[in-house]
């Protein structure tokens, strides 16, 4: 119990790394997200094809494997961004393809005539975009787009293997030092737990809330 | 770039990723079948109890869904055996996280499923004189199942992806032999440029295989 106690300065400080992580992960995820996700669903051929081939590319790997990849070919390929950053990309990598089918089903979700309507009364692409389906996508968006940012806290952990103090190696240091691995790593999981239960309400919750019957 | 490929090293410890890719099939494999069996038990089990059966079954899902899983896997084979006064093998540790990981998606899964079953059907089963186990054996099981097959597929290629986690504590799945080959070797974009699309291939393969089984066994309603 004592050690505990005395470990969560230390924890403290993890966590502030994860969370910095994620919140840097996550705003660059939604922006990359949401525009890749426009593009699959109404760019051309010639620019959604390389979109579609870079997110099925990047859902269809382990996150562990991508981390591993990107922290350790950087430098093999002589790029030196620093294992911080190496890591953060992969991370927000694998976190921009699964928004990107988030906003794409989203968008799909808003029945064709919206568009047509939007068109015969003379809108540009960007107004339509503006005013007519993103408004309209936002409740479809909301919900799955929460449960991203929860993949993004837990993939967080992952960081940890490539020597990123996050609340993850935080834990595992403090046991190095304790040996109390079962206290230690309950107070990790609870702490995750408060932030991505939190998280996941808050998409339950706005998800009932925007259910409405479809004609 | 002054980088020179030399693949000559993968081909030597091939084996490695080989047997590395059929263990982290085997273990999703495991994983699925174990999460099956947990969260078609649980959901029926839940099916018309009361709030304390409930609360329980909801604080296992919600724990298991909100906690990394690399964070349950460490916990489970080094923190519980710490005070429990026994050990397993990593092998075996990652199974029963991979399994109860998977039990607790399944759960929602199947709760869902039943809800999606058509009330008519069960009281079909009721007014030809069925057994309330009959009717869950003969008339829910296989409805759900063929609702549901869809959301198990998708678990278990997302399970495939997870056993890369089991690396960390050195099962000797794809990853690990990856990593494994790196280490001994660095020649890290060679074994990189093996291992994706290793298990690119076999995700999408599943994948198409599974969506031939969804169409099969689609339900067709009126």
């Amino acid at each position: 119990m004592t050690a505990m106690i005395k470990a969560l300065p230390f924890l403290w400080q993890g966590l502030l790394v994860t969370l910095q992580i994620s919140a840097i992960v996550v705003v660059i995820a939604l922006v990359l997200g949401v525009l890749f996700g426009t593009a699959l669903t109404y760019a051309p051929r010639w620019v959604a094809w390389p979109v579609r081939a870079y997110s099925d590319i990047a859902r269809g790997l382990p996150l562990i494997t991508l981390i591993f990849f990107v922290y350790y070919a950087m430098p093999a390929l002589k790029v030196n961004v620093g294992g911080w950053w190496a890591a953060v990309s992969a991370l927000a990598a694998f976190e921009t393809a699964h928004v990107s089918e988030v906003t794409r089903g989203a968008l799909q979700s808003i029945h064709p005539g919206q568009t047509e309507a939007g068109r015969a009364i003379g809108l540009t692409f960007a107004q339509r975009m503006l005013y007519v389906i993103f408004p309209q996508a936002l409740r479809r968006f909301l919900p799955p787009w929460i449960n991203t940012v929860v993949d993004t806290v837990k993939g967080s952990a992952l960081v940890s293997l490539v020597g990123i103090v996050d609340l993850m190696l935080a834990v595992q240091q403090v046991i190095g030092r304790t040996f109390q691995p079962l206290p230690l790593y309950v107070l990790g999981a609870a702490i995750y737990f408060v932030i991505n239960y939190t998280l996941s309400q808050l998409s339950r919750r706005l998800e009932a809330r925007f259910a409405y019957v479809r004609e | 770039m002054s980088y020179h490929l030399n693949f000559a090293v993968v081909g030597r410890y091939f084996g490695r990723l080989g047997w590395g890719l059929a263990l982290s099939l085997e273990l999703a494999a495991i994983g699925i079948a174990a999460g099956v069996v947990i969260g078609l038990a649980l959901a029926l089990f839940a099916q018309g109890r009361g709030r304390v059966v409930r609360t329980l079954i909801a604080a296992y899902v919600e724990f298991f869904r909100n906690v990394p899983l690399i964070l349950l896997v460490y916990l489970v084979f080094y923190g519980i055996p710490s005070v429990g006064g026994f050990a397993y093998s990593a092998t075996t540790s990652f199974i029963i996280t991979l399994s109860l990981y998977a039990g607790a998606y399944l759960v929602e899964v199947f709760r869902a499923g039943l809800d999606a079953i058509p009330r008519g059907l069960i009281d079909a089963g009721r007014a030809i004189g069925l057994t309330p186990w009959q009717r869950t054996a003969y008339v829910q099981a296989p409805t759900m199942l063929r609702i549901v097959l869809p959301s198990l597929s998708n678990a278990f290629i997302s399970l495939f992806k997870d056993t890369a986690i089991a690396s960390v504590i050195a099962v000797p799945e794809l990853t690990y032999g990856a990593n494994w080959i790196y280490t001994n070797t660095f020649r890290i974009i060679e074994v990189y440029s093996v291992v994706t699309p290793m298990y690119l291939v076999t995700g999408w393969t599943l994948l198409l295989l599974l969506r031939q089984l969804e169409r099969r066994f689609a339900l067709r309603r009126a």
